[in-house]
């Protein structure tokens, strides 16, 4: 009782010293923000108090302890329901400023709704909020499996999973109201990064804690990723977002580095947020969810080992192929350029892993659209880390950087590789964590992969399309050495490749609706009754014995084989 | 330390250093004593039979 008044108490005091600060903000932003946080701590306070087990005041029982013959996983389902979520608003949000881009007029005047505002928060809505919660989800899953045992923190797991969700609603609203540190993929201010630090290190300590006390001896491969992915990421989050606030009420501060340094310190993040959250965490899940569903372990658990090893060695220098041609001293882009070209071996290692796991279940790929979207996004696993490395050699990035063809290759890797591998984590982990028999439907599954695919193959072609031209366009001199193109001209001749990325963003979007739909009528509980994706033929003609006078008659000519008499009937 | 000495201990000894240390790494898992616990390891993931 005396802890449940504490703690109502607690939230009570951070929603009044909001309000006060809201009250006291040197900005408009820093208000909206603050009232943001008082609204959080009130709704914490009301939860806690909503939740408490007052018969067990009452009476003095002892309180009710979780089974502990169960795993953990209510911020598991929490998890797969947000990423449902975030995935839906940053599709959309991707998919019109798409349309802004072919048609200005739908920026509608409006500073809120400007392209240069819902630019940021279409990326952080897909990488941190929809890939961030499919990350924190799927990790508080894998590793309680993988260690057979409990996740460590139970409280401090549920307040990742909600502190998570406040850092994204504080940078999102950040993002409309322009409140930005300017730093890509690191927008938020400085007292939203010092809030993902808190979540950041809670996360850590319930991830690590639930390894400490595993039954199990060896540390399966995937948590090696998942903890790459949770130390690097808090390393470079820190370093990146060293600034100083311009004041304690005020949401504007300024960078602690300056010049080229600060270019190359935001690059360092840059490259590694791909290359320890999109690349590790996601590798991670890989590692569990491909075998899982293939119902056979990955191909090498050696090859891992050394795509694990050669990714953390490697990666971390490659963030300068960014800044070729600037400011940055020349060695240090080559230095870049040179491990950006080694990361090819690695990242291929570890694609012919995920694909070998296969081996010998390749007829999976035709009968099952779950193992057909983690194949799929292997592939774009495979295809954007050689693009990447190819991109990163000075002489392509001299034609490449600036244009199109860079957002062409992020969602070639976003898209193809993230997205798929997430959606085909979330098809697996649905009917487990929800305790069904099996998905609503696998045909859904299948319409998802093909609208995916089709988008990602339309977005992929546009994007390269216009990107090249866009290149060759700026590039191109007269005979009298003077640039042929103006810039406009340049953007009106890429009119009809933003109308193709904008109808594949489309295609992709109505792929994920069918699956918000296909995983709500799961958790509801319900099956659809259709006709399963495969199934060994049986003909009920031919499934007869042989006449008995059959043996004396001359033998009927044999009919080929590949001419059935009748067609075979599919068992219903 | 210096910008320049520091440089240069950078691409001599540390490179060395790092590149010795990953090839440790990279040569544990080609020991043929921990043969058998990597497929150990592989294959423990299918051990659970909590609805996993």
């Amino acid at each position: 009782m005396e802890q449940l008044v504490l703690k109502s108490g607690g939230w009570l005091l951070v929603a009044v010293i909001a309000v006060i600060a809201v009250a006291a903000s040197a900005d408009f932003g820093f208000s909206v923000h603050m009232a943001i946080v008082a609204i959080a701590a009130l709704l914490a306070m009301t939860a806690g108090l909503q939740k408490a087990n007052y018969f067990a005041f009452a009476t003095a029982a002892a309180p009710r302890k979780a089974d502990h013959s169960r795993y953990d996983d209510d911020p598991v389902r929490w998890g797969v329901i947000a990423t449902l979520f975030w995935g839906a608003a940053g599709f959309l949000a991707g998919l019109y400023i798409a349309l802004q881009l072919a048609y200005p007029a739908l920026n509608l005047g409006l500073e809120y709704t400007s392209f240069g505002r819902l630019r940021p928060l279409h990326t952080s809505a897909v990488i941190f909020a929809f890939g961030g919660n499919a990350l924190i989800a799927t990790s508080f899953y894998v590793v309680q499996r993988t260690c057979r045992a409990r996740l460590a923190f139970p409280t401090l797991a549920r307040f990742v999973f909600w502190g998570y969700q406040l850092f994204i609603v504080l940078a999102a609203t950040g993002y409309l109201l322009g409140i930005t540190e300017g730093r890509e993929y690191a927008e938020p201010e400085w007292y939203v990064d010092l809030w993902l630090t808190v979540v950041w290190v809670a996360y850590a300590a319930v991830f690590v804690g639930t390894i400490v006390k595993r039954r199990e001896p060896h540390i399966y491969v995937a948590n090696w990723f998942y903890l790459s992915f949770i130390l690097t990421i808090a390393m470079l989050h820190l370093v990146n977002n060293l600034s100083m606030p311009v004041s304690l009420l005020g949401s504007k501060s300024y960078s602690a580095f300056a010049g080229v340094q600060d270019a190359l310190t935001q690059w360092w993040y840059g490259h590694n947020a791909v290359g320890f959250f999109l690349t590790a965490g996601f590798l991670a899940m890989m590692y569990y969810f491909v075998p899982k569903q293939a119902e056979r372990p990955v191909y090498s658990y050696r090859l891992s080992i050394i795509h694990f090893w050669s990714l953390i060695f490697l990666y971390i220098w490659a963030g300068p192929h960014h800044l070729h041609y600037t400011a940055l001293p020349d060695w240090a882009q080559t230095l870049g350029m040179v491990f950006s070209v080694m990361l090819w071996m690695p990242s291929w290692g570890g694609m012919i892993n995920g694909l070998m796991t296969l081996n010998g279940a390749w007829d999976k790929v035709r009968t099952d659209p779950i193992i057909r979207m983690m194949v799929m996004a292997l592939a774009f696993y495979g295809m954007a880390t050689f693009e990447g490395p190819m991109l990163s050699v000075k002489a392509v990035n001299s034609l490449s950087h600036y244009t199109d063809w860079t957002i062409g290759h992020v969602h070639a890797g976003a898209l193809g590789w993230n997205g798929m591998i997430t959606f085909a984590a979330i098809y697996y982990l649905a009917p487990r964590l929800w305790n069904r028999q099996r998905l609503y439907s696998l045909r859904m599954v299948n319409w998802h992969f093909w609208l995916a695919t089709l988008g990602i193959v339309l977005y992929a072609a546009a994007m390269w399309t216009a990107g090249i031209m866009q290149g060759l366009m700026w590039r191109e001199y007269g005979a009298d050495g003077y640039l042929v193109y103006s810039f406009a001209e340049v953007v009106q001749a890429m009119h009809p490749m933003y109308l193709i990325r904008a109808a594949g963003g489309l295609l992709y979007l109505a792929g994920f609706l069918i699956m918000i739909w296909n995983i709500a009528q799961t958790i509801r509980g319900n099956l659809r009754q259709e006709k399963p994706l495969s199934d060994a033929p049986f003909n009920p003609d031919a499934d007869r014995p042989l006449p008995a006078q059959a043996a004396e008659q001359p033998a009927p000519l044999p009919v080929p084989a590949n001419e059935p008499v009748a067609q075979p009937i599919a068992a219903e | 330390m210096s910008y320049e000495t520091f440089r240069h201990f950078a691409d001599s000894w540390g490179l060395v250093v790092m590149a010795l240390t990953y090839l440790i790494f990279v040569g544990w898992a080609f020991l043929p004593r921990n043969r058998s616990r990597n497929r150990d390891a592989a294959t423990m993931i299918f051990k659970d039979a909590d609805h996993g």
